[in-house]
């Protein structure tokens, strides 16, 4: 037997604010979160980029000292999501054995890890922490999350770059699906923004070198794009299956109703130009929602604003939608909040969750002049999602070839 | 100048708060850090090192499995800086 999948809860710290409400209100209000960093790192090392998307508000401040001392910063972001998006769903009595987490991080507790080995150098062994393994592994936040809630049917983290997050949705939609689990706690963290990612990035020509306009740096689809911007936060969504959140009269923002992860294996940064496999995973997301591409009525693209990756995208859409794509509004939204790499595809999902909810597409800023090569009707303005029972997908795809795809319905 | 016993003990519970978070007047002579105050050993090594470094004195990791107490870390630390 098949279940149905609705989301019940939703939780978010992401450089619009420091919970989903007030992300959400300042991507529909077109806020950018980018802005010059003010650490002294940035001159100390005279990074080529000096803006990032930092959190709104620093997840240390939303728990208290002992918890923070024990988190990484991707753990903590983690955490301060979770607990919005459990105590949003009504903070759900589910059996621990039917209660399971699925929560992705593209790198892990890199501050953890290069803070450690700086103690290490100048300090010597015995001053590297005992909690320095635990904090910098990349299942650190879903461990953290699933402590809190005593899940114990499993806790998972999926690592597929900038893909996890979205990954990690597919993976908790599929073990609800097959009635293996009531509820899971699904999303993804990122907490990267310290001076050895920002170069190495940077060394690959993958960053915006927008010193002098951070707040226009994430472009998608502008012609003047030049990379991405690095982010940081989490996205935490309350997975559950249809009959648990009925029987206890919970909210249902929408139902979640196909997943799809393929792979590329052309390049390992480079996405397929052809997007063939980036295309499967779109359609096999759909199969499974058992619905067409007429149904679809909006995308969150995934859209970093990197010159090829934006065209990438394009194309796979293309191949998927093929005329009706004209027709179907796309949002950029990492525009507004920088790519939050593993994070990203739990945050999209949340605010495709939200345009479902609410019928309303969220708006990407910066579009100045549209690359004419992509023919996308892109939203620039919070825009009005017409219809009943509508189909959204959320795409991510990440270095290493991952394709991950998300497709929700509206529930009315 | 090395401090008395009711400084060292003020000092280790400085040190046992910002770890655990235990308020310091529950870090008592007589009380065990395992059994009392719920300290685990990832902590206790936090605590040692800082107590290390706070006190600048030696604690061996072969000594941390006798301080069961908090009178046996105050003891230890007064005798060390000798």
């Amino acid at each position: 037997m098949v279940h149905k999948v609705v989301v019940t809860g939703i939780g978010a710290t992401t450089p619009l604010g420091g919970d989903s409400k007030s992300t959400w209100k300042a991507l529909l209000a077109g806020e950018s979160g980018v802005s010059t960093l003010s650490q002294d790192w940035v001159a100390k090392y005279e990074l080529p980029v000096t803006f990032a998307a930092q959190a709104k508000v620093p997840a240390k401040e939303m728990l208290t000292p002992q918890e923070a001392k024990r988190l990484d910063p991707s753990s903590q972001f983690a955490l301060v999501s979770a607990r919005e998006a459990w105590l949003d769903a009504g903070s759900p009595a589910v059996s621990p054995e039917r209660l399971a987490v699925e929560y992705a991080t593209g790198i892990g507790g890199i501050w953890t890890l290069l803070d450690a080995y700086d103690t290490l150098k100048e300090r010597g062994p015995r001053r590297v922490l005992p909690m320095t393994v635990p904090m910098l592994m990349a299942n650190g936040p879903a461990a953290a999350i699933g402590m809190e809630l005593h899940a114990r049917a499993g806790v998972r983290t999926a690592v597929s770059a900038c893909a996890s997050g979205t990954e990690a949705i597919a993976n908790a939609f599929n073990r609800i699906r097959d009635g293996e689990v009531d509820i899971v706690v699904a999303g993804g963290a990122e907490a990267a923004i310290h001076p050895l990612p920002i170069a190495a990035f940077a060394a690959m020509h993958a960053l915006s070198k927008r010193n002098d306009d951070p707040a226009g740096a994430s472009r998608p689809y502008d012609t003047q794009r030049d990379g991405f911007v690095m982010g940081e936060g989490a996205g935490t969504l309350i997975l559950e299956s249809e009959e648990h959140a009925k029987a206890r009269g919970a909210k249902i923002y929408a139902e979640v109703v196909g997943a799809s992860v393929t792979s590329d294996a052309h390049h390992i940064t480079a996405p397929d130009p052809e997007g063939t496999a980036a295309a499967r995973a779109m359609l096999g997301a759909l199969e499974q929602a058992d619905s067409s591409i007429q149904d679809v009525a909006h995308i969150n693209a995934h859209a970093t604003s990197t010159p090829v990756g934006d065209i990438a995208e394009y194309q796979a859409l293309k191949r998927v939608f093929g005329e009706k794509l004209s027709s179907i509004p796309v949002s950029a939204t990492k525009a507004s909040t920088g790519h939050l790499l593993g994070g990203a595809g739990a945050i999209e999902a949340i605010f495709t969750v939200l345009a479902l909810h609410e019928k309303t597409a969220p708006p990407t800023i910066n579009l100045e002049n549209q690359d004419p090569e992509i023919k996308l009707d892109v939203v620039v303005n919070p825009r009005k999602l017409e219809g009943s029972n509508i189909l959204a997908i959320t795409n991510s795809f990440g270095f290493g070839g991952h394709n991950a795809v998300v497709a929700f319905r509206s529930v009315e | 100048m090395s401090l008395s016993a009711a400084e060292v003990l003020s000092g280790l519970a400085e040190i046992v708060n910002d770890e655990t978070g235990i308020a310091t007047d529950a870090v008592q002579l007589d009380k065990s850090f395992t059994d009392d105050l719920d300290i685990d050993s990832i902590s206790m090594m936090t605590i040692v090192v800082n107590a290390e470094d706070k006190f600048d004195v030696k604690i061996p990791d072969d000594e941390v499995k006798n301080l069961l107490t908090v009178g046996d870390a105050v003891n230890y630390i007064t005798k060390a800086q000798g």
